[in-house]
């Protein structure tokens, strides 16, 4: 089962292509589908691989994908982020 | 509201106009101000850096003009009043940042005081030549307040309104003197702070979802203000820009915007056109005049009553917006206007543009470096009064 | 035991999607471009730091790197080209419980801001520098700017440039800047822990962020896209913390100094001035405390 996984915002991504180079485990490459700029956005073809890192989301420019663990319940994690601010 | 007493020097003083500018600022609550160096202006911020520290105030001497004229910008939006002095070759560095607080709604004042020019010209003889520049100086359409002191008094008297003015509409506000009126020692008499209006900073209140940084609420032309650290989050950027502050930029919102700011000075033209008027009615003749050249014209025109020419003056302490609504009727009602300024035909323009062909207009020009002798504007009273 | 999530639709939301004007987004940077990626660490580290959000105020100048003020939600400044740093003076002086951040560009910062940045420094002005160094000026198409290496195709070189590059770091530091790092938009989590770490340090603080401009100074000298010139860095970069800042000039395709150059103390200008003029003055004197009521 893997660690981590990822979420996309298929309308802001530009096809960089950064996330799908420097995943460290390959989980990503840019897919055949477009978005409705024409981009073809990021898809996950290992998931199993994905640790959560979130470097995908660090280094997408245009705040399009992060990743996020897994064994972090959605309520927990938001949590963070709201003590965070 | 009145002033902090903090601020205010109350007593009967011998200062020069650069001395009471100085203090007018501090009696109005200003409490940030930028400089550069630049005769015959500096003596204002000389005095604020000797004052500053010792109520609370912050001088910060830049490395030009540039720098001054926008470091004051961002001490207003980091909740301060803030100004900054110059002269010529000064203000023409300042003109971008000018179009930028014009844009941005932001309150802050700039003192110039007006030398020989063009280019270095003479640092330390008056004119009157930037009259035009200080309307028309930045790139693009808008409008600021320009107040012409004629005495140190009035230096004192009309930094404050100054300052008033540009919280009330959110707009730069531009106190012309002139080297005679600046470095002129006369009794300066700052009354109590309790005496003295001053208009404070239009803080919102607004619900922090609600708020829109330029949008004007309940009908009024100009919106609220707020600072840094309250929470609003704010955009303030120089692009054409929504109610929100987000850039946009199309046609439609540089219409609506822009005319806005126009707007906000033009249609209260009648509150900050200051004058001061002296037998107008049944005049034959008006001199039109502003700053040190009011006290010659103020003499030219005793010898012309004295000769039994039917003379009256009109003094503008409010150059811009100019009184168009008391130049054309008035000029529908005189032979004519004799406009004597020290420079080779600047507000003249205005007033010929008001007057319309109703009325001579006669220029008294001079190219600077002294003030008029009376007899030359005298001259043109009689000429016009035939 | 704690709960796992399997359905992407209960992901956790972007950690950094309260940190921007969503509402504007998709933003308007090439696809490639690197200043996104800034904003990312930026945003990372401004959660990571645990700053008070509400007292940091971010100020542009113009040019593709000036347009991140109007991105980010906060209280943020669109200024003037070249004088950002003098608004965030006046901004920092009138409100000495803000944190002022200036995000702008190399030709922003270094050529028409060139004179407020050294100043800024020599005073050691707590300001926090972020400098995203595209070596072109983007926004007008892709003109030669102070920081653009040797050899270079631009729109106003167009047989290539011949005047030699400002070498940043080493222009910050001479100018008395207390902190001065350089990484590339490769450098992701290290520039997010260089911007933590300036959140922290009181005075001038400078990073540079090398970064792609795939529109421009890529495809006008035949180096690929924005990914390419990721991979140049993360090929060519090296990593020395400490180096002298005057041999980490860079070139058009040599190697890429990165790290944390200078991290020094000295006063910074508030602290300078209040002790000086208390000093002086003693009781007499009354420092600015922050925005006055009235």
């Amino acid at each position: 089962m893997a660690r981590g996984a990822v979420s996309i915002v298929v309308e802001r991504c530009k096809a960089c292509g950064f996330c799908v180079e420097f995943c460290p485990t390959k989980v990503l490459e840019l897919s055949s589908e477009f978005n409705s700029k024409g981009y073809h956005p990021p898809h996950v073809i290992n998931q199993e691989k994905c640790s959560g890192c979130d470097l995908c989301g660090m280094y997408c420019p245009d705040f399009a994908i992060h990743g996020y663990r897994k064994d972090k319940p959605a309520a927990e994690a938001i949590t963070e982020t709201a003590d965070a601010r | 509201m009145h002033a902090d007493p903090m601020g205010v020097l109350t007593g009967s003083h011998f200062l020069d106009g650069d001395h009471a500018a100085c203090e007018g600022a501090l009696a109005a609550g200003a409490r940030f101000a930028a400089g550069y160096p630049i005769t015959p202006s500096t003596e204002v911020v000389e005095r604020f850096s000797q004052r500053a520290p010792k109520i609370g105030a912050t001088f910060i001497q830049m490395e030009d003009e540039l720098a001054a004229s926008i470091a004051i910008l961002g001490a207003a939006w980091g909740g301060v009043k803030a100004f900054t002095v110059t002269s010529g070759p000064g203000f023409s560095l300042m003109m971008e940042h000018i179009g930028y607080a014009a844009m941005t709604e932001t309150p802050c004042v700039f003192i110039d005081v007006q030398r020989g020019g063009p280019s270095t010209g003479l640092p330390t003889l008056p004119a009157q030549a930037d009259m035009m520049q200080v309307k028309w100086g930045s790139h693009g359409d808008y409008e600021i307040i320009a107040l012409c002191p004629n005495s140190p008094q009035e230096c004192f008297d009309l930094t404050i309104k100054a300052f008033n003015f540009s919280e009330q509409y959110r707009v730069p506000v531009f106190v012309m003197l002139d080297e005679v009126v600046g470095h002129m020692t006369e009794k300066v008499v700052i009354p109590r702070a309790s005496d003295i209006e001053i208009e404070p900073r239009r803080w919102t209140s607004q619900d922090k979802s609600s708020f829109r940084l330029f949008a004007p609420v309940d009908g009024e032309q100009v919106p609220e203000m707020t600072r840094v650290g309250e929470g609003y989050n704010v955009h303030v950027t120089g692009l054409t820009h929504d109610e929100r502050g987000y850039p946009n930029m199309t046609p439609a919102m540089q219409d609506k915007l822009v005319k806005r700011l126009i707007s906000k000075i033009r249609d209260n033209a009648d509150k900050i056109c200051l004058t001061e008027q002296h037998d107008i009615e049944g005049a034959d003749v008006v001199v039109v005049s502003y700053g040190i050249t009011s006290r010659v014209a103020q003499r030219a025109i005793e010898l012309a009553r004295a000769e039994g020419l039917r003379v009256g003056s009109l003094r503008l302490l409010t150059a811009w917006p100019f009184p168009e609504h008391i130049i054309r009727p008035l000029a529908a009602k005189v032979k004519g206007l004799v406009v004597p300024e020290l420079n080779l035909g600047q507000m003249v323009r205005e007033v010929e543009r008001c007057a319309a062909g109703q009325c001579r207009v006669a220029h008294v020009g001079h190219a600077g470096g002294t003030v008029h002798q009376p007899e030359e504007i005298l001259k043109a009273i009689r000429e016009v009064a035939r | 035991m704690s709960t796992t999530l399997t359905c992407p639709m209960t992901a956790p939301p972007n950690p950094v999607e309260d940190l921007l004007r969503t509402e504007r987004m998709p933003h308007i940077w090439c696809p490639g471009c690197g200043i996104g990626t800034t904003v990312n660490c930026f945003s990372r580290a401004l959660i990571d730091s645990k700053i008070d959000l509400q007292n940091l105020s971010i100020v542009s100048g113009i040019g593709c790197t000036g347009r991140v003020a109007g991105y980010v939600n906060l209280d943020s400044f669109h200024t003037t080209h070249g004088r950002a740093i003098p608004f965030a003076t006046g901004l920092k002086l009138a409100s000495p419980e803000t944190t002022v951040v200036v995000y702008s560009g190399d030709g922003d910062l270094f050529a028409i801001g060139g004179n407020h940045l050294i100043h800024a420094a020599r005073r050691n002005l707590d300001l926090k520098v972020i400098c995203v160094n595209n070596l072109t000026y983007a926004m007008t198409g892709g003109q030669t700017g102070p920081a653009t290496p040797l050899d270079v195709i631009t729109a106003t070189a167009p047989y290539g440039t011949y005047d030699p590059a400002f070498n940043l770091p080493a222009l910050v530091e001479a100018a008395g800047a207390v902190y001065v790092a350089r990484w590339t938009t490769f450098h992701v989590r290290q520039l997010a822990k260089s911007m933590s770490e300036i959140f922290k340090k009181k005075g001038f603080c400078f990073i540079e962020i090398v970064s792609p401009c795939p529109t421009l100074y890529q495809r006008r000298n035949k180096m690929g896209d924005g990914l390419d010139a990721m991979k140049y860095y993360k090929e060519c970069s090296k990593t020395k913390n400490g180096c002298p800042t005057n041999e980490v000039g860079l070139t058009k395709s040599g190697e890429i100094i990165v790290g944390k150059f200078v991290d020094r103390e000295r006063p910074d200008f508030t602290t300078m001035m209040r002790n000086y003029l208390e000093h002086q003055l003693g009781d007499e004197y009354i420092p600015a405390e922050g925005p006055e009521c009235f």
